[in-house]
């Protein structure tokens, strides 16, 4: 009874929290602060049509490479948790069930067209909807699809960390090049802007978004593979 | 317009069943795949609110790893004496 109580007094209290943000709610009709900044300078001094990908990329690209390192770490821990547990039991026989027919005749239509997408997704951030973030975990998911159609298959595990590294490495280095050369970290401005609208254009945009693509895709690749490779069937 | 206002209600309700479902449903392979439902349908929901960029991520990120990831990690609880 009291549970219940306090249960109820606590639901008020979010719908009271709730009402007085939509009482005071007003629609705006243009913007306002710094997304009017973003909206009306990020062509002109970028040159990058997409602006989510102008202000992700440069104007906040620190709170990018922050969300990388995040992933970093999510696919360290996962990895290094799933291997000191699996190490015990490591010569217990591993049953693995056949794909089905269907999955393995689609995936093999359906891989190479996932991966050319998620490669296509990267490589026109600047211009299209999407950027290094999505096309990466694009192209993990032709990894999985790869995965879930064919049990046997092996994957080299230290390939990926050192695509994962490289592109980590490179990302910082850009970063580093934009503040010596340019107006600050991550600044895209080291290389000519190139003509609006084409794809190589928005200065160093794209290699940015190249790296990002690889990390993100190779990160996401491994938590999975980690969790296939230390499924304990028997 | 109306009727993507209209679309957008449906959608709205729909993805909310699908949250109950997925909470209260004691089966769990079923409660994995509504939430990846909640994840499908949120996404066309950001397409119609003109965020293609957010859109694409909870695609794939929402409805197609995490839904890998947690069957995986039911597969493994299950069998494990945790």
């Amino acid at each position: 009874m009291f549970r219940k109580g306090l249960i109820l007094i606590l639901l008020i209290a979010i719908a009271y929290i709730f009402f007085s943000l939509v009482e005071n709610y007003q629609g705006r009709d243009e913007l306002s602060g710094i997304s009017r900044y973003y909206a009306e300078n990020a062509v002109d001094e970028l040159g990058s049509a997409n602006i989510v990908t102008a202000v992700v990329v440069t104007y906040r690209g620190l709170d990018t490479l922050g969300e990388i390192t995040i992933l970093f770490l999510t696919a360290a821990i996962i990895g290094f948790v799933l291997n000191f547990r699996n190490s015990e039991h490591e010569d217990k026989k591993r049953f693995v069930q056949p794909a089905s027919e269907i999955l393995i005749t689609a995936s093999k239509l359906m891989i190479p067209i996932v991966f050319i997408f998620g490669i296509y997704v990267i490589f026109n951030g600047h211009l299209s909807p999407g950027g290094g973030f999505q096309g990466g975990a694009i192209i993990a998911s032709a990894v999985v699809l790869t995965i879930l159609a064919q049990n046997e298959k092996k994957f080299n595990h230290s390939f990926i960390a050192a695509i994962e590294s490289i592109s980590g490495i490179g990302f910082v280095v850009v970063g580093i090049f934009g503040m010596v050369l340019a107006g600050g970290f991550l600044d895209n401005r080291i290389m000519e802007l190139g003509e609006f609208g084409t794809l190589l254009s928005a200065g160093a945009i794209p290699i940015i978004y190249i790296f990002v693509g690889l990390k993100v895709g190779a990160e996401l690749t491994s938590i999975i593979l980690n969790l296939k490779e230390t499924q304990n069937q028997e | 317009m109306l009727i993507n206002i209209i679309f957008s209600i449906f959608l709205g309700l729909f993805i909310i069943l699908m949250a109950i479902v997925a909470v209260q449903k004691k089966n769990i392979k079923v409660a994995i795949i509504a939430a990846g439902i909640v994840s499908l349908f949120s996404s066309i929901l950001y397409l119609i609110l003109a965020a293609p960029d957010v859109a694409m991520t909870e695609a794939v990120i929402g409805s197609g790893l995490s839904t890998i990831i947690f069957f995986y990690v039911l597969n493994k609880i299950q069998k494990s004496d945790v």
